[in-house]
C-alpha cells in the first residue's frame, strides 16, 4: 500500500470536511432537509478517509517503510510491533492523524446514532464538528505532512524516543485524545444552540453522555500518564505539576464543572448560560492543551520563535475557534432564555458552589502554566512556577470543594436544610475524627497535618457512601425494602456516590504517599545490604541484559522481610543503541496498595552502584481513586434515562411519589 | 509504470467515493421539510419511551415527564412546517451538487499537487533487502559490530571500522563517537585526527566548527601536508569569510601533491569555485578516469544522507550538486538538482543560483 494513498485520501478528509462546514448549515439557515441531510454521509466519507489514513501510516510503520520520512524519524527495524504501532503517535505529525481520527470518529457516532436529534440541531452540530475538522486537517497538511518522502529512502530509522516505549504510553495518548477530542462534542452542542438560540433541558440531556464519555476517557488518560511519570521517569513521583500535565488537568477540571452544571440545567432549567459558556470554555482548554504540548512553545519560547510556521497556525487556530465561539456566545448569549433563581442553600446551590471552585482552581493552574511562558516571552528571563504554588493555590481551593461534595447530593433541589444534612451525615464526621485519630496514633514522623487529610479523605469516602445507604434506607427499613430500593435506584446515583468516594480514595492514597513515604540513598557494592521500612535488601550483583534494541545493566536485588524471602527486585540503567540514549527502569513490590519502589543511579567504575529507595504507603491507592471514578462515570452513562432523553420527574411529582424522603 | 497506474485508479476511485457522499443525499427523491422531519424524530421518541416505560427501564413518573416535554415540542414542529415552504429547494440542491463535483477534485488536486509524489511507490525494508542483499549486509554487520563493541567497547579497530560505515547510513553523532573512541583507545594520528574532525564537521552541518578546524590543526602538525586536513582547513578559512586564504592553502596543497594524487582533481575544481587559476597538477600524466578517494565518496554520501534525512540546508544541496559533478556522476548530479528545485520550489532566488550552478556545471537539459 503506497504511502500516497494516505496522503490522497486525507487531502479528501480536508475537502469533504469543507462541504460539511458550509453545506449543513446553510440548509439549517434556509430549513432544507436535503441540504441538511448531506451532514451525516459526508460525516461517515470523512471518518472513512481520515481512517484510511491512518491505516496506511500505520502499514508504512509495519512494514519499515523508510521513505516516509516520519517513519523514518521515529522508528527502527527492530523494534518490538507494538512500539511500532504506538510509534505512529508517539510524534508530532502522527499524533495529530489520531486527533483528527478521533474527531472525525464522534462525528460519524453523531451520524449513524443520532436519530433521536432533531434534523437542525444535528445538520448544526456536524457543520460544526466540520469546522474543526477542516482547521485540523489544513495544519496537518501544510505544517506537519506525515506523508512527507525521502528519496533514496534511508536503509534504517532513527528509532522512537525511549522513553515512550512503553505500553503505558502506548495506550495513554489515544485516551488523552479521546477525551480532548470528545469535549469537542459538547463545543459543537454549545455552538449549534447558540447558533439557533434554542436551548433547553433536553439539549443538556443530549450533551451530558458526550461530557461524561469524554471525562471518563480523560480521566484514564490522566491517571495512566501519572503511573507512567512515576514508575518509567524514575524519580518517584506521580505528578509533577509539569505544564504538560497541568494542559490535560485544566479541561479536565473544567470538564468536571460542566458535567456538574450540565445536571442543574436539566433538572432545573437554570445555569443554562453559563453551562453553554463551560461547555465552550472546557473544549478552547482542550486544544490549548493539545497545542501547549505540540507547538513546541513548552520547550522552549525561542526554538518556537525560530521555527514558527507551526506556531503561528497553532495560534491562528486558537484564536479563531476560542476568539469566535466567545463572541458568537457574547452576541447570541442575551437572546437566551435564563432559568430561575434559586436559594444559596440547595443541590444547585452545592453545584454552584462546585463550579465556583473548579473554575477557579483551574484558572489557578491556568496561571501557573502559562504566567512562566508570558514572562518568558515578553522579558525573556525565565522563571518555573514549581510545586509550591500549585499546593498553596490548589489545594486550599480543593479542601472546601471536598466538604461541599458530601454535602450536596443530601441537599433536596431548591431548597435545602444544612442543618438537617449535617445530622444526617453524623456518621461521616464521626468517621472522620476516628480515622484521624487512628493516623495520629498509628504514624510517626510526617507533617502535622497530614493526620487531618487522612480524616478529610475518610469523611468523604463514608459520606459518599451514606448518600446511597440514606437513599436505599439501610438498617432502617427491612433488608428485602433497601435491596429493592438499591435496585430501583438510578444508575446515574449510583454513579455520583462512586465517583465521590473515588475522589476520596484518591485522597488517601495522595495523603499516604506525600507524608509517610521514607526515602534512602545508598552506593551500593555487590554483597551490600541495606534496610528500608521494615525490608532488607541485599545487592546480589550487576549483571548486563542484551534486549531487542537496548542494553541492560540489572542490579539484581532479593529482598526479606523479617527475615522471610519476600522475593526479587530488578531495576536497571538501560542504553537505547539507536540513539544511544540511557533510560532508567524503575522497580517495584507490590504489598498490599503500598509500593518499594527501587531507582538505580549510575553505576561507578569501582563496581558499586547508587540506588533510591522508596517506601510508599498507600501510593496505588492514588489510580485506584481515578479507576473508581471512572466506574462511577462508567454506571452513570449507563443510565437509560440519559440516553432516552427522559427528564427527571419535576421535585413536586418526586416528592408525591417518595413521601419518605 | 504498472505501479503508478495503480495509485491513479486509487485516486480516481477515492476521489468518486468523496463526490458520491455528498451527491448521494441530495439525490433522495423524497425531501421532507425540515420540520417535517423534526416532528418524525419526536415521534420516534415518543414511540421509544412507551417501550421503556413498559420494558420497566424508565419510570412511569420520569416517562410521563418526558412525554409531556417531547410533545411540547412535537406541536412546535408542527407549527413550523407551514412556515417553510421548500422553495428554491431544487436550485440549491444542484448548486451544491455542481459544486461537489467541481470543488472536491478541485481541492484535492490543488491540495495534493503542492506535495504529493504519486510516482514513488512504498519502499517496504523487506522487500528493498531482497532487491539489495548488499544493504542487508550491511545492516547485519553493522548489528554484529555493535553488540561486539558493546561487550568490548576497548576494541579501537572495531570503532574505526563502523565509523565509515555510520557516515554512509547519515547516523553521524554515532560515526563521531565511535571516531573519538577510535581515536581515544588506538592513539593520535595524523588520519584519526582528521577523521574525527571531518564527522565533526558533518555533524555540524557541514561547518567546520572551532573543535573540527582544531582536530584538523592537531592533524597537520602530525603529519604535514596531510590532504583532508588541509582541505578543510581551507575550507574553514573560507567559511570565516577568508577566500583568498583557502585558495592560497589549496594552491599549495596541489603544487605540492605527489603524482597521480586523486584529490587534485577535487582541489582545483575547489579552487576554481572561488575564482582562482589552480595550478596544474604535479605530475603531467593526471589519471585520465579520476580513482575517487574513499574518504571524499564517505564525505558526499554522508552529506546526500544528510540531505535525504533533513533537506532543509540549501548551501548542502549546492554542495552534493557540485560534488556529484567532481566524482563524474553527472546523473546524480541531476537528480539531486531535482531534488533540490523541488523542495525551494517557493523560493526565486534559491531556484535562480541553482540554475546558475547547473548551466556552470553542464548538467542542464534534464
Amino acid at each position: 500500500m503506497s504511502p500516497e494513498i494516505g496522503h490522497f485520501a486525507l487531502v479528501l478528509g480536508l475537502a469533504l470536511a469543507l462541504v460539511q462546514s458550509i453545506v449543513p448549515i446553510w440548509g439549517s439557515r434556509r430549513g432544507d432537509a436535503a441540504l441538511m441531510g448531506t451532514a451525516p454521509p459526508v460525516a461517515l466519507g470523512q471518518f472513512f478517509f481520515v481512517a484510511l489514513a491512518f491505516a496506511t501510516l500505520t502499514h508504512a510503520y509495519l512494514v519499515s517503510d523508510f521513505s516516509v520520512e516520519n517513519v523514518f524519524q521515529n522508528s527502527h527495524s527492530t523494534k518490538p510491533l507494538i512500539y511500532k504501532i504506538s510509534g505512529v503517535w508517539g510524534n508530532h505529525e502522527g499524533s495529530m492523524v489520531l486527533w483528527v481520527l478521533i474527531l472525525t470518529l464522534f462525528s460519524a457516532l453523531v451520524a449513524l446514532f443520532g436519530r433521536n436529534l432533531p434534523l437542525t440541531l444535528k445538520a448544526n452540530v456536524l457543520a460544526v464538528q466540520g469546522w474543526i475538522t477542516a482547521a485540523f486537517l489544513l495544519f496537518i497538511l501544510k505544517t506537519s505532512n506525515p506523508f512527507a518522502r525521502i528519496t533514496p529512502a534511508p536503509m534504517e530509522g532513527r528509532d522512537l524516543n525511549p522513553l515512550l516505549q512503553d505500553v503505558g504510553l502506548a495506550i495513554h495518548p489515544p485516551l488523552l485524545y479521546l477525551g480532548y477530542v470528545g469535549f469537542s462534542m459538547s463545543f459543537a452542542f454549545a455552538v449549534a444552540a447558540l447558533i439557533d438560540g434554542k436551548l433547553d433541558a433536553a439539549w443538556a440531556r443530549w450533551v451530558r453522555p458526550w461530557t461524561l464519555v469524554a471525562w471518563i476517557f480523560l480521566t484514564a488518560g490522566i491517571s495512566m500518564g501519572s503511573y507512567w511519570a512515576y514508575y518509567e521517569l524514575g524519580w518517584g513521583g506521580w505528578w509533577f505539576w509539569d505544564p504538560v500535565e497541568n494542559a490535560s488537568l485544566m479541561p479536565w477540571l473544567a470538564g468536571t464543572a460542566l458535567l456538574h452544571s450540565a445536571i442543574v440545567m436539566e433538572k432545573r432549567e437554570a445555569l443554562k448560560v453559563w453551562t453553554v459558556l463551560l461547555a465552550i470554555l472546557t473544549f478552547s482548554l482542550s486544544l490549548l492543551g493539545t497545542f501547549l504540548v505540540r507547538s513546541g512553545v513548552l520547550t522552549s519560547v525561542h526554538a518556537f520563535a525560530v521555527d514558527p510556521e507551526r506556531g503561528v497556525f497553532i495560534l491562528a487556530i486558537l484564536v479563531a475557534f476560542i476568539g469566535g465561539s466567545l463572541a458568537l456566545y457574547a452576541w447570541r448569549a442575551p437572546t437566551l432564555k435564563q432559568g430561575g433563581l434559586f436559594a444559596p442553600v440547595s443541590r444547585e446551590g452545592a453545584l454552584v458552589l462546585n463550579n465556583l471552585f473548579l473554575t477557579a482552581s483551574c484558572a489557578a493552574v491556568l496561571v501557573g502554566t502559562l504566567y512562566p511562558l508570558a514572562l518568558e516571552t515578553l522579558t525573556g528571563a525565565k522563571i518555573s512556577v514549581g510545586p509550591p504554588f500549585f499546593n498553596w493555590t490548589f489545594g486550599p481551593l480543593m479542601v472546601p470543594l471536598m466538604i461541599a461534595m458530601v454535602f450536596g447530593p443530601f441537599l433536596a433541589w431548591k431548597r435545602g436544610d444544612l442543618l438537617a444534612v449535617a445530622q444526617r451525615l453524623t456518621l461521616a464526621f464521626a468517621a472522620a475524627i476516628l480515622a484521624t485519630l487512628v493516623a495520629y496514633a498509628v504514624t510517626t514522623g510526617g507533617p502535622v497535618m497530614a493526620p487531618l487529610f487522612v480524616g478529610l479523605a475518610a469523611y468523604v469516602i463514608v459520606g459518599a457512601l451514606l448518600d446511597i445507604a440514606e437513599r436505599i434506607q439501610l438498617f432502617r427499613a427491612p433488608a428485602a425494602t433497601s435491596l429493592a430500593r438499591a435496585r430501583g435506584l438510578p444508575r446515574s446515583a449510583w454513579g455520583a456516590a462512586i465517583a465521590h468516594a473515588g475522589v476520596g480514595v484518591m485522597l488517601l492514597g495522595i495523603v499516604g504517599e506525600t507524608a509517610y513515604k521514607q526515602e534512602t540513598i545508598v552506593q551500593m557494592r555487590p554483597g551490600d545490604s541495606v534496610q528500608v521500612a521494615g525490608y532488607d535488601i541485599t545487592l546480589q550483583g550487576l549483571v548486563p541484559v542484551q534486549g531487542p534494541n537496548y542494553r541492560d545493566l540489572v542490579a539484581r536485588l532479593t529482598v526479606r522481610e523479617g527475615g522471610v524471602d519476600a522475593g526479587t527486585l530488578a531495576p536497571a540503567k538501560r542504553v537505547y543503541t539507536a540513539r544511544a540514549m540511557p533510560t532508567t527502569e524503575a522497580a517495584l513490590k507490590t504489598r498490599g496498595v503500598s509500593q518499594l519502589y527501587v531507582s538505580p543511579g549510575d553505576a561507578s567504575t569501582d563496581g558499586s552502584i547508587a540506588l533510591r529507595f522508596f517506601y510508599k504507603p498507600m501510593v496505588l491507592l492514588i489510580w485506584i481513586g481515578t479507576l473508581v471514578m471512572m466506574l462511577g462515570g462508567v454506571l452513570s452513562l449507563s443510565d437509560r434515562r440519559l440516553r432516552v432523553g427522559a427528564p427527571k420527574p419535576s421535585a413536586r411529582r418526586a416528592a408525591a411519589m417518595q413521601p419518605a424522603e | 509504470m504498472e505501479g503508478s497506474l495503480t495509485i491513479w485508479l486509487a485516486i480516481a476511485a477515492m476521489t468518486a467515493a468523496a463526490i458520491f457522499a455528498v451527491l448521494l443525499p441530495l439525490s433522495r427523491t423524497t425531501h421532507a421539510a425540515a420540520a417535517e422531519m423534526d416532528v418524525a424524530v419526536y415521534k420516534d421518541q415518543l414511540a421509544e419511551i412507551g417501550r421503556d416505560a413498559e420494558a420497566g427501564l424508565i419510570g412511569a413518573a420520569e416517562a410521563e415527564a418526558a412525554r409531556v416535554e417531547v410533545s411540547r415540542r412535537l406541536i412546535a414542529a408542527s407549527e413550523r412546517i407551514a412556515a417553510t415552504a421548500g422553495e428554491g429547494a431544487t436550485r440549491r440542491r444542484r448548486m451544491v451538487a455542481v459544486g461537489a463535483i467541481l470543488v472536491i477534485p478541485a481541492i484535492a488536486a490543488v491540495a495534493y499537487g503542492l506535495k504529493g509524489q504519486p510516482g514513488y511507490s512504498g519502499q517496504p525494508l523487506a522487500e528493498r533487502q531482497r532487491a539489495e542483499p548488499a544493504a542487508t549486509d550491511m545492516a547485519g554487520l553493522i548489528a554484529r559490530i555493535e553488540a561486539h563493541l558493546a561487550a568490548n567497547p576497548g576494541d579501537g579497530r572495531g570503532w574505526e571500522v563502523v565509523a565509515p560505515v555510520y557516515l554512509r547510513l547519515g547516523r553521524v553523532p554515532d560515526a563521531v563517537r565511535a571516531r573519538s573512541n577510535a581515536l581515544r583507545i588506538l592513539g593520535a594520528t595524523a588520519d584519526r585526527e582528521a577523521d574525527l574532525a571531518e564527522a565533526q564537521t558533518l555533524a555540524a552541518g557541514g561547518v567546520v566548527t572551532a573543535e573540527a578546524k582544531a582536530g584538523f590543526e592537531r592533524a597537520r602538525a602530525l603529519g604535514p601536508g596531510h590532504p583532508k586536513a588541509g582541505y578543510f582547513i581551507g575550507l574553514a578559512a573560507e567559511q570565516d569569510g577568508k577566500p583568498d586564504e583557502a585558495r592560497a592553502l589549496w594552491g599549495k596543497l596541489v603544487a605540492e601533491a605527489p603524482a597521480g594524487a586523486p584529490w587534485v582533481a577535487l582541489l582545483q575544481a575547489e579552487i576554481a569555485r572561488l575564482g582562482g587559476t589552480p595550478p596544474p597538477a604535479a605530475a603531467a600524466a593526471a589519471p585520465a578516469a579520476p580513482v575517487i578517494p574513499p574518504e571524499i565518496r564517505t564525505m558526499v554520501d554522508g552529506l546526500a544522507a544528510r540531505l535525504a534525512a533533513d533537506g532543509s540546508d540549501f548551501e548542502g544541496w549546492m554542495r552534493l550538486v557540485r560534488s556529484y559533478v567532481v566524482l563524474g556522476e553527472a546523473a546524480k548530479a541531476r537528480e539531486a538538482a531535482a531534488n533540490a528545485r523541488q523542495r525551494f520550489a517557493g523560493e526565486a532566488d534559491k531556484i535562480g543560483r541553482l540554475d546558475g550552478l547547473v548551466s556552470e556545471l553542464g548538467i542542464g537539459g534534464t
